[in-house]
């Protein structure tokens, strides 16, 4: 079975930026995936060289075991993709804009059944007859992941699909995504709300100035993490010395602390606190989230 | 690669002649009306002074003229700004994701340009009427003519739609080029009545014989052979034609 995205030692350049530095990844059937990075990782460049919307430099890309460019048109027919930029064609319906999107996808009226469904399941029902113009941020980005599915692809790839988006929307797209999933798609996601990719995928990587810097499993990525926080109400104004480089935030009585698994005993801790500054007066602790991984991975200090 | 991606082309090409049609004012109505215009002035300047053919009054010999220069500007305009316009919106990827080879592309923008230069051609040609009877003593030559030349401005479209990133790069080609050379080309005189030294240069300006033919259609006779306008057009727009397919399908700024 081959992989739903295969991506091998791809390397793109803006002039003399590198954009991607030989990136390597494979997404299997099924999966739910999600490309996460800082804002100028290379995530969008790796979406545009699996889409043919940028050439790459060097490496190889396939989409179901199409390679996307000596074999481009079935590659294209097997992908689905909803670009970051919300760009829509402003002279056309809602209805129309799909049925030609179709058309490009060599869909004729057969496809026009499914067309429905997705207006129906993305609500965009009272705006079939709407130019796209005339539609708010939220509508048009409905519109463009409703065309990034008219052909009906097996692998579909979402490039910050809930940028902009309200609350309400957002959950109404995520349980879209979920139901595609259910129905056997291959998502593929990029977004900054992490939260979010860690609950909902299964699989992530994580892009930074062009390189892949972590391949793993949601749990896995979560539990390597080695680092329990530690939020606590004390008596005094002032943190134990001892305690001091465990300091992650906080001032005043009210600090956050953060705890390597491995290293700092969580009772010793707590016995500190209450002996040398005053008793604990609240304690919350809470394990690593997407977040802290994230962060910790990508901040220039972890580089050093 | 399995053959064409037929229901694509069709679609792209409906989509295109619906973009033009959804603007017709812009995009039919309003060339007409400038081409009326230079009709109505010209005539009342010229029409007793010049006799350019023998037998031809001078309102018939301007109207193919004003014809072929409409379908210039109009084959160009059509490609150029769809193209450039896609591009600056963005919206240009809904034709670069899915299965659309170059062919089908490059025959898409080329069709639907040449369908609305022939349009406003055949409008123009029937206001004519309201002027002077315009009888066409060859009209398949007249038409292929039209359609050769529309078909090269409509590829010279593409082009530059494809270099212009901004809708300035678009309006530099069609006021520093296709403009001038349309004017300077015979649409209202003979070009054998220019200074020699003219005269014996439009030999060598593809436009020439884009106006010249259209009038061999209408009149049987022009200032070059008949066949050799059709040839020197048809050799044109395939030189052109293979430079856009060649930037289509290597992904000149559309797949950087
Ligand atoms: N067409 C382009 N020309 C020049 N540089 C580009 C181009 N596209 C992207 N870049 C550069 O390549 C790098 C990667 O950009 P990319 O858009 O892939 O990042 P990203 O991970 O998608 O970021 P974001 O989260 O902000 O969307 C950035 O430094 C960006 O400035
Ligand atoms: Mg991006």
């Amino acid at each position: 079975m081959p992989a739903a995205l295969h991506i091998d030692q791809v390397s793109k350049s803006f002039g003399s930026l590198k954009a991607l530095d030989g990136v390597s990844l494979e997404v299997a059937q099924g999966d739910f995936f999600a490309l996460l990075g800082p804002n100028g990782a290379g995530k969008s460049t790796l979406i545009g060289c699996i889409a043919g919307l940028l050439q790459k430099d060097a490496g190889h890309i396939a989409v179901l075991g199409h390679d996307t460019v000596r074999a481009y048109r079935q590659a294209r027919r097997h992908l689905g993709v909803v670009p970051q930029e919300l760009v829509y064609d402003p002279f056309f319906t809602v209805e129309k804009m799909l049925r030609i999107q179709a058309g490009y996808f060599g869909c004729g009226r057969d496809s026009w059944p499914w067309i429905d469904e997705l207006i129906e399941g993305l609500e965009l029902g009272d705006k079939r007859e709407s130019t796209l113009r005339a539609l708010s941020g939220g509508m048009k980005r409905r519109v463009l992941i409703a065309q990034a599915l008219v052909h009906r692809p097996p692998v579909v790839i979402l490039d910050e699909p809930t940028a902009g988006v309200d609350v309400e929307l957002r959950r109404g797209l995520w349980h879209f995504t979920r139901r595609l999933h259910d129905e056997g798609h291959t998502i593929v996601l990029t977004t900054h709300y992490l939260e979010e990719a860690e609950s909902l995928c299964r699989n992530i990587a994580i892009l930074d100035r062009g390189q892949v810097i972590a391949r793993e499993s949601t749990r896995d990525l979560l539990a390597r993490h080695p680092y329990r926080f530690l939020e606590v109400k004390t008596g005094s104004q002032t943190l134990p010395e001892t305690l001091q480089p465990l300091q992650v935030g906080g001032t005043q009585g009210q600090w956050e602390l953060r705890l390597d698994k491995t290293r700092d005993d969580m009772g010793a801790v707590l016995d500190t606190l209450n002996s040398q500054a005053g008793g604990i007066r609240d304690v919350r602790t809470r394990d690593a989230r997407l977040e802290d991984v994230f962060v910790e991975m990508t901040s220039r200090e972890a580089r050093r | 690669m399995s053959g064409l991606n037929w229901i694509g082309l069709r679609t792209l090409l409906a989509k295109e002649i619906g973009r033009f049609m959804k603007v017709a004012g812009q995009t039919i109505t309003s060339p007409v009306i400038t081409a009326v215009l230079y009709l109505v002035v010209f005539q009342q300047v010229l029409a007793d002074r010049v006799e350019v053919y023998p037998g031809v009054d001078y309102v018939a010999f301007l109207i193919p003229g004003l014809i072929m220069m409409s379908v210039i500007q109009n084959a160009f305009a059509n490609s150029a700004s769809s193209l450039t316009q896609s591009k600056i919106m963005g919206n240009v990827v809904f034709i670069l994701l899915p299965p659309l080879s170059a062919l089908e592309i490059f025959l898409a923008f080329t069709g639907a340009a040449i369908l609305r230069a022939l349009l406003v051609g055949l409008v123009l040609y029937l206001v004519g009427w309201l002027f002077t009877p315009l009888p066409i003593a060859a009209p398949l030559h007249a038409l292929t003519a039209a359609i050769l030349a529309a078909g090269c401005l409509a590829v010279m479209g593409i082009i530059a739609g494809i270099l212009a990133d901004k809708f300035e790069h678009m309006a530099a080609f069609q006021n520093y080029l296709i403009m001038p050379l349309s004017f300077l080309s015979g649409v209202f005189y003979s070009v054998q009545d220019l200074p020699p030294f003219w005269a014996q240069a439009s030999a060598f300006n593809p436009f020439f014989y884009m106006i010249d033919g259209l009038r061999h259609g209408f009149f049987g006779y022009s200032d070059a052979p008949g066949w050799l306008g059709l040839v020197v057009v048809a050799g044109f727009l395939a030189l052109l034609s293979a430079i856009a397919l060649t930037m289509l399908a290597r992904g000149v700024r559309l797949r950087p």
